[in-house]
């Protein structure tokens, strides 16, 4: 008699659609899924640990490797959360070009999205299309700050530079052209009948479920839950901006997908506004004690070069206490938990992961169906590994 | 260095050498190794603004297929099983990069679970500094690597079975 | 202003003999209870004051600052409401562990694994406590205070910093 078991099956970490090192373990009846078991940890580095031995300065870089799609909305979730133990007001053309980077940055993840979650899913052209615009963000990064990724731009108080003056103009144009861009994204994507088959009815959570689990951002938005923390707990200036929230019906991947390209095109529309309220002013907060002096008193004084050499050496000390500050990240909520114990090193950081969180939800999503469908799961979760693992 | 080459060293082996050399580094296929934000810039080097595919590479995701192994992004003691256990599922000939200042030596990630560079288990040939490198940097690193293959002694004669192929380094 | 603030308000009409300390800083109230009440807490606010979503659960290692050792951390969001609440409970060495609050949400499955991987905190009833993030076979809780940042096999680093 022949009879028939479960097969487990190691969806390995070295593997081309788990968008890093992400091991599952599945268990499967035929081509079905009965049951998966995450297996996260493969790029643990201790980052919080490492940032109890780092001035607040020096966290900063390691903030940016977290999410490596999005670093400057990790650098913006951790400096709000500094800036608030601090207290300080930052100025208001340092406040509309974080807006401006953070919108950009919102872009950047969501085309990495696009592209590996159609490449996933079979549509290799919209990878290829979305890493071209890609670059325009990447040399935007280059201009501002010399570095195209991981640009740790934001300092304690503001910029770390005033951006030159070719940085308008380009923006401009990127966010005039980035409409037309989406326009063909969705020509190619949204009423392919192999793309609906693969994406509606896939990977349904309802929103009660989701409230459960934890999920946050664009994941729950699809799911109907009308929330947005730029809207609702505004941080940084985002109570000037008119954008909408969209919100998704059916709770299915398609709608995740809807979701983020009208995200997509808000983001075009808050760096318009943003561009128009740029005026000229400084790009620092004038607290001597946090943030550094100019450089021209830096090589030309010697008082500027004391003061440089103490904040750089020693950090700036911090009040005790301990904040939590939460930003929308183009994944979810990004949530940073520092405590001051009053020195000039964090006595202990908190990342919260929105990824980390919406991954548990993983078996709920697709348990029962088949193991194709698992890939357009996780693409349509939007995880980073850097930011499960930290 | 005590090299034995059967086949003796006169033009007719050396050319031969030197086409086998040429087909190998033409078309280096390297495994899909990306673990953190160095493969993105992998990943956007591969597309279309810097194109790898000009140099003949093209990413596989399977070890059998694959020539070579960019390790791009930090290696973590708990992942270094199995990039050792990928690496050898690789076949001869083989060569290692490792991307990024996390796989050459750590990087800023000095830490209780962070592998301080990746040739404490795997024999690197080309070292790409920076975080992340830039696209350029990754080019000059392959085109480093396409010169040390150009410069390999027998390796027509390896590969029909007599005697070893030898490195030499990068001009 | 913390007494102001509805939860506060609701949890000392209802459990005045937990709650330990509330302080107000930089606009957010932090609520510290005794941790034996841990998950009637968190249920009488996800039922009946709306917070409906529990943001992050943590801990944090106080080694030789205050009588008890770890302190565990629930954020707490209520989406209806859109608020924030930070709910403190004390946990000791030598009783190193708690409640879980998978029973409550979800979503503190992984979150309370991760703290049990760094931490060493027990979760009584957890579905599956087991290690997350560093291999199942590894010996020690690397976010501890007397954890060495390099590893306890390695030299820790003797040079500058900065």
């Amino acid at each position: 008699m022949a009879t028939t078991e479960k097969m487990t099956l190691n969806m390995g970490p070295q593997h081309p659609s788990t968008h890093g090192v992400l091991r599952m373990v599945l268990e499967l009846d035929g081509e079905v899924i009965t049951k998966i078991t995450p297996d996260i940890g493969f790029l643990h580095r201790g980052v919080e640990k490492l940032s109890e031995h780092r001035t607040y300065h020096q966290v900063l870089p390691l903030t940016d490797r977290l999410d490596y799609l999005a670093p400057m909305s990790n650098n913006l979730g951790y400096i709000l959360a500094v800036e608030k133990l601090l207290d300080i007001e930052v100025p208001e053309r340092a406040q509309t070009i974080r807006i401006i980077m953070a919108e950009m940055t919102r872009l950047q993840s969501h085309l990495v999205w696009l592209a590996c979650h159609a490449l996933d899913i079979g549509a290799m052209t919209v990878f290829i299309y979305a890493f071209r615009e890609r670059e325009v963000v990447m040399e935007t990064y280059e201009l501002i700050s010399g570095a195209r990724m991981t640009s740790n731009f934001f300092r304690a108080g503001g910029l770390s530079m005033d951006v030159p003056p070719e940085f308008e103009a380009k923006v401009r144009k990127f966010a005039a052209d980035m409409p037309g861009y989406l326009d063909q994204y969705e020509g190619l994507l949204t009423t392919n009948p192999i793309w609906l088959k693969r994406t509606v009815g896939n990977g349904v959570i309802s929103a009660e479920d989701a409230i459960d689990y934890g999920i946050t951002g664009p994941a729950l938005r699809g799911s109907g839950v009308d929330w947005d923390l730029r809207r609702d707990n505004p941080y940084a200036g985002y109570e000037n901006y008119k954008f909408e929230i969209p919100v998704g019906k059916n709770c299915d991947t398609f709608d995740r997908y809807k979701v983020r390209l009208v995200e997509m095109r808000e983001a075009c529309k808050i760096i318009n506004q943003a561009l128009d309220n740029l005026k000229p002013g400084p790009v620092l907060a004038d607290c001597p004690q946090i943030t550094y002096p100019p450089k021209e008193n830096v090589y030309n004084t010697i008082e500027g070069l004391i003061h440089h050499f103490k904040i750089a050496s020693e950090g700036y000390p911090v009040p005790e206490g301990e904040v939590y500050q939460g930003v929308e990240a183009p994944k979810g909520e990004l949530g940073f938990y520092i405590v001051s114990d009053g020195t000039s090193k964090p006595y202990r950081m908190r990342i919260r992961p929105p990824s980390f969180v919406n991954l548990q939800a993983i078996e709920k999503m697709s348990k029962g169906s088949m193991l194709a469908d698992l890939v357009a799961v996780i693409g349509t979760l939007d995880i980073v590994l850097g930011e499960i693992d930290r | 260095m005590g090299v034995d080459n059967p086949l003796g060293e006169n033009i007719i082996t050396t050319s031969l050498d030197k086409l086998v050399n040429w087909s190998r580094k033409s078309s280096i296929w390297p495994m899909t190794f990306g673990l953190a934000c160095c493969a993105i810039e992998m990943m956007a080097t591969g597309a279309s603004h810097n194109d790898l595919d000009r140099f003949g590479i093209i990413f596989r995701a399977s070890p059998r297929q694959s020539d070579c192994i960019i390790i791009a992004g930090t290696v973590t003691k708990k992942m270094l099983p199995v990039i050792k256990v990928v690496y050898e599922q690789m076949p001869e000939p083989k060569w290692v990069i490792a991307m990024g200042a996390c796989a050459c030596s750590g990087g800023i990630f000095d830490t209780y679970s962070v592998v301080q560079g990746i040739d404490e288990a795997l024999p690197v040939d080309v070292y790409i500094p920076g975080c992340p490198p830039r696209p350029e940097a990754l080019l000059y690193g392959i085109m480093k690597l396409q010169d040390k293959i150009w410069n390999d002694k027998n390796s027509f004669g390896s590969a029909i079975g007599l005697g070893e192929r030898t490195e030499q380094a990068a001009a | 202003m913390a007494e102001n603030n509805r939860a506060v308000i609701k949890l000392k009409e209802k459990f005045a003999s937990s709650i330990v300390d509330v302080v107000e800083f930089r606009g957010e109230v932090t609520v510290t209870v005794t941790k034996s009440d841990i998950i009637d807490i968190l249920s009488f606010l996800k039922s009946s004051l709306s917070f409906n979503l529990l943001t992050d659960v943590t801990a944090i290692d106080y080694l030789g600052k205050k009588t008890e050792r770890f302190m565990m951390v629930y954020q707490l969001y209520s989406i209806p409401n859109k608020d924030r609440l930070r709910i403190k409970a004390a946990v000791a060495e030598n009783e190193c562990s708690i409640q879980s609050a998978t029973q409550v949400w979800q979503t503190a499955n992984w979150l309370e694994r991760e703290v049990y991987d760094l931490f060493g905190i027990n979760f009584e009833n957890h579905p599956d406590l087991r290690r997350i993030l560093m291999t199942p076979d590894w010996v020690g809780h690397p976010l501890r205070k007397d954890y060495p940042l390099q590893g306890p096999d390695r030299e820790p680093y003797k040079g500058r910093l900065s």
